[in-house]
């Protein structure tokens, strides 16, 4: 009998719920075949089985939290009970059995001497009798938490106070010095990676960043309410958005292109593309023009590490396109869009647009965004002021193109203008250059041959 | 019109008056109340500073006994009683004279009298010019703590004392008891056997000193036995008949004559928490069962202006830890969020020879289940302590095995009192044995124990050899 384990999901994803359980006990299934949809922070995903056999029992049920390495279900091999035992134990091996690597000669001294050997020349050395055993003193784990046995926290009584004061639990914070002693600095250097951390950690530790804290009225004295249950995708969409809208100064700018000629274009080639089996839609060709535009505005392609104190600049080019779905936003990314024609783009957008409504987007799909954008225009409005993308530093809102009289060569002419509103974070780039970068974007639309031309 | 403060500080003790000046320091309007003509409490007026001043007349007088031993004869000393008692208040008196006039340079209006509370905001204080009103927007409550009392033992006989009338010095008896082997127990014990009392202890537990380090109580216990003409553990006194010769006392326990008369009793069982104060009713503030006043972390009662330290708020009845408490209790008010978290309360004994530990030590870590290593210093290998000959000494840290940080420190022989300052230190900055080893202590001093202590943890100390452990 073989078990069939929740597998790693993908990056800081450690459980989820169980939405939809796809097969029943009895069925024969085979490597690959999803048994399983479980909806967690960042997506719903359904989850292929490792193992090939018959379900013999199911271990979770609809609503069940599951974490990574929960037992899902068990399966019989398929020709019997021996060869699976036989299937079964070779798998178990290479991580049972550690390989009998020989263990290095130990010198006469117990604990390792921080000193390099001396030279053969050099006089000899004699390692001092090292106690304070140096990985033992290393605070990677955060020492003692609440369960207050044991000695405090090494800190002097001015890092205790300093702790205190700015709302830090001293026993927790990692210490940098011998034995662990912890520091000032090492005090504020964990606040500080607290407060980068919210929002970005998910439910357990960011969850302040948008659970009300004041007390809300009795919204029955007023009517009928409905209570629906906040669904993991919202809440972590709100956390998100709450930390990129705290932590990032946001400026959005805003301006019109002349889409006309782009129009012609879509028009005059959308068929083509519908062979090719993706609609040419104005994100497609604007997917293209950002992807074109962050090459020449390196700094729109870039994240701020403020644990390191640097900007990361990113030397290729993602572009997340945001997708309205019935159960939240979500964002799959388009990736290296800088390499890719826009036919290419049209067609991969239609793909995942799809996948994205049948909630079949994987997380891999979902990250690695570089710059966003936000086309509304198929619903209306004039302009909006959309929120950065965390950890992107940009983002393009779209909106509904109008026909406007346009004052050209002395005549007012009507022209089919597309309103466009760009945010980013005023702390890696300044208003000038997000008004360059607006404008490029602009002409890119009016002009299109420009993207052949120098793109 | 009842005048009225930012805080008011009901006991001008250690903890009391460290308070009242700590707020007037940080700029608000402090009244401190005592019945006393000056501030300075139990520890100035009745407790520390007296009991040192004479223990201090005890070290003399036996060091000059001692000088035969080294080739100097001093003689029998010739004690004055009175002049010593004079001395003695003299110290007192200067002491808490100059409290006072810090009180008054610091602008803190000094109430003498009785208080009654009156309300969470406000208390009322009967002195020798009448009654005065007083309304306050935060108290502190520092007032202390007595010796404890019991029943059986509290007959009508000037022969009786209690730590207060044994300070003050009535006489030299010819015999002395001394009921309870605590520190008070044994400092005035020592007082009276040096100034020439033949003086006995009676113990209810199986040692001297409950709950202190049995290795620094060994070195006491043995210069004791001889200071001492008895010292009875495991004994309780049962009854005690004033006659007119002296006190009959009844023992019951490891002793054999079950009946001995004393010229004097000194009864030194411990101390209560004052917390009967009158008015307390009239606030929110809880007492607890065994009659502290409760506290959160920063000080703070039940009721939210009204804040208590020193003995009346808690364990260990201690002077340093009533100031400590203090200034957390005042920066509370201020609206910091200090709060009393100290590492290491340091205990000391001052007896001769003194012992004084901090931190955690070998006997709590083991009922808790911590795991530590001690490492032990013997006097007898420290040149300073065989120049002053007085070699039965140790230095003893108490150690977190893996990182060798200091957990606890305990010490006995002369100047063990002096020395435990840097046990504390060490325990609250997060020092390890190879810090304290590093460190480059003076030549030749008592000090060197610590370094050469942390030395021993790892089988390095200069001057105590120990074979490496065969691992």
């Amino acid at each position: 009998m073989t078990e069939f384990k929740i597998p790693e999901l993908g990056e800081n994803v450690a459980s989820g719920d169980v939405t939809r359980i796809l097969v029943n006990v009895g069925d024969t299934i085979a490597r690959e075949q999803p048994v399983v949809e479980l909806e967690t922070d960042k997506a719903t995903i359904e989850v292929p089985s490792s193992v090939a056999g018959v379900v013999k029992e199911i271990k979770v049920k609809k609503g069940d939290k599951v974490k990574v390495g929960a037992v899902v279900l068990t399966v019989d091999a398929p020709t019997g009970d021996a060869p699976a035992a036989k299937a079964a134990a070779p798998a178990a091996a290479p991580a049972a059995s550690p390989a009998p690597t020989p263990a290095p000669e130990t010198p006469p001294v117990a604990a390792p001497a921080p000193a390099p050997a001396p030279a053969a020349t050099g006089p000899r050395v004699v390692p001092m009798p090292v106690r304070a055993v140096p990985e033992a003193a290393a605070p990677a784990a955060p020492a003692k938490p609440e369960g207050e046995r044991g000695p405090a926290a090494p800190a002097s009584p001015a890092v205790r106070r300093l702790a205190r004061e700015i709302g830090v639990d001293v026993n927790v914070v990692p210490g940098s010095g011998p034995g662990g002693r912890i520091t000032q600095d090492d005090v504020k250097e964990h606040a500080r990676r607290i407060l980068s951390s919210v929002g970005s950690a998910g439910a357990a530790a960011g969850g302040v960043a948008v659970r009300a804290s004041r007390p809300l009225p009795d919204f029955q004295k007023w009517g009928e309410v409905d209570r629906q249950p906040w669904s993991n995708i919202r809440r972590a969409t709100a956390e998100h958005l709450s930390y990129a809208w705290t932590t990032i100064p946001h400026v959005t700018q805003f301006d019109k292109a002349d889409v006309g000629e782009l129009e012609q274009l879509r028009k005059q080639f959308k068929e083509k593309v519908a062979k090719a089996g993706g609609h040419l839609t104005v994100t497609a060709m604007l997917v293209r023009i950002l992807a074109t535009a962050v090459r020449k505005f390196p700094q729109f392609n870039a994240s701020i590490d403020l644990e390191r104190g640097e900007i990361v600049y990113k030397k290729y080019v993602n572009v997340g396109v945001a997708v309205d779905t019935d159960r939240g936003l979500l964002v799959p990314v388009i990736r290296q869009a800088d390499t890719k024609n826009i036919m290419e783009i049209a067609v991969e957008l239609q793909k995942l647009a799809e996948k994205a409504r049948d909630k079949k987007l994987s997380l891999e799909e979902m990250s690695g965004g570089g710059i966003s954008l936000s086309n509304l225009g198929g619903i209306g409005g004039t302009y909006f002021t959309p929120i950065v993308n965390w950890p992107e530093v940009a983002i393009l809102g779209v909106s509904r193109g109008t026909t406007e009289p346009v004052w050209k060569d002395g005549r007012w002419e009507p022209r089919q203008m597309l309103p466009l509103s760009l945010s980013y974070d005023h702390r890696v780039i300044d208003g000038a250059d997000a008004m360059r970068f607006l404008r490029w974007v602009v002409e890119a639309i009016e002009q299109p041959f420009l993207l052949s031309l120098v793109g | 019109m009842a005048e009225s403060v930012q805080v008011a500080v009901l006991g001008a003790g250690p903890g009391g008056y460290a308070a009242a000046f700590y707020a007037a320091d940080l700029g608000m309007q402090v009244a401190l109340i005592d019945e006393e003509k000056n501030p300075g409490g139990v520890c100035l007026y009745r407790g520390c500073i007296p009991s040192k001043a004479l223990l201090h007349v005890a070290k003399v007088i036996d060091e000059a006994k001692h000088a035969d031993n080294w080739g100097v004869s001093f003689g029998e000393p010739s004690i004055d009683v009175d002049k010593l008692r004079s001395y003695k208040q003299g110290v007192v008196d200067k002491l808490t004279a100059g409290v006072g006039s810090v009180a008054r340079l610091r602008k803190v209006k000094f109430v003498q009298g009785r208080a009654t509370l009156t309300g969470p905001n406000s208390l009322k204080v009967a002195g020798a010019g009448g009654e005065t009103e007083l309304q306050f927007e935060h108290l502190i409550l520092a007032t202390g703590s007595s010796p404890t009392r019991i029943p059986s033992l509290s007959i009508e006989s000037d022969r009786m004392m209690d730590s207060t009338s044994g300070l003050e010095l009535p006489d030299v008896p010819k015999s002395l008891l001394v009921v309870g082997g605590g520190y008070i127990g044994l400092e005035l014990g020592s007082v009276y056997a040096t100034l020439g009392s033949k003086v006995s202890v009676v113990e209810m537990t199986p040692g001297l000193l409950p709950g202190a380090d049995r290795d620094l109580v060994g070195v006491l216990e043995k210069r004791l036995k001889k200071l001492f003409s008895a010292i009875m553990l495991n004994t309780k006194v049962v009854k005690v008949v004033a006659e007119g010769k002296g006190i009959r006392v009844t023992f019951e326990g490891d002793v054999a004559e079950k009946e001995q008369v004393f010229d004097r009793v000194l009864v030194a069982v411990g101390r209560r928490p004052n917390s009967k104060i009158p008015g307390l009713e009239t606030t929110g503030v809880k007492v607890d069962a065994k009659g502290f006043i409760e506290t959160d972390p920063q000080r703070r009662t039940a009721e939210r202006t009204i804040f208590a330290i020193g003995d009346v708020a808690g364990e260990p009845m201690l002077a340093h830890k009533a100031s400590h408490e203090a200034r957390v209790a005042v920066e509370a008010i201020a609206g910091h969020k200090a709060v009393f978290e100290p590492q290491a309360i340091p205990a000391v004994v001052f007896t001769d020879p003194e012992i004084a530990w901090c931190g955690l030590t070998e006997s709590q870590a083991q009922a808790e289940g911590i795991e530590v290593e001690v490492a032990k210093f013997p006097w007898g290998a420290l040149s300073r302590a065989i120049t002053v000959d007085r070699p039965e000494g140790l230095t003893k840290l108490v150690l977190e095995p893996k990182t060798g940080r200091v957990l606890g420190v305990g010490i006995a022989g002369s100047g063990a009192g002096e020395l435990i300052a840097e046990g504390a230190l060490a325990i609250e900055m997060g020092a390890t044995a190879e810090d304290m080893k590093l460190v480059i202590h003076p030549h030749p001093t008592l000090s060197e124990s610590v370094m050469e202590s942390a030395e021993v943890f790892f089988g390095q100390s200069t001057h105590v050899y120990k074979p490496k452990r065969k691992t």
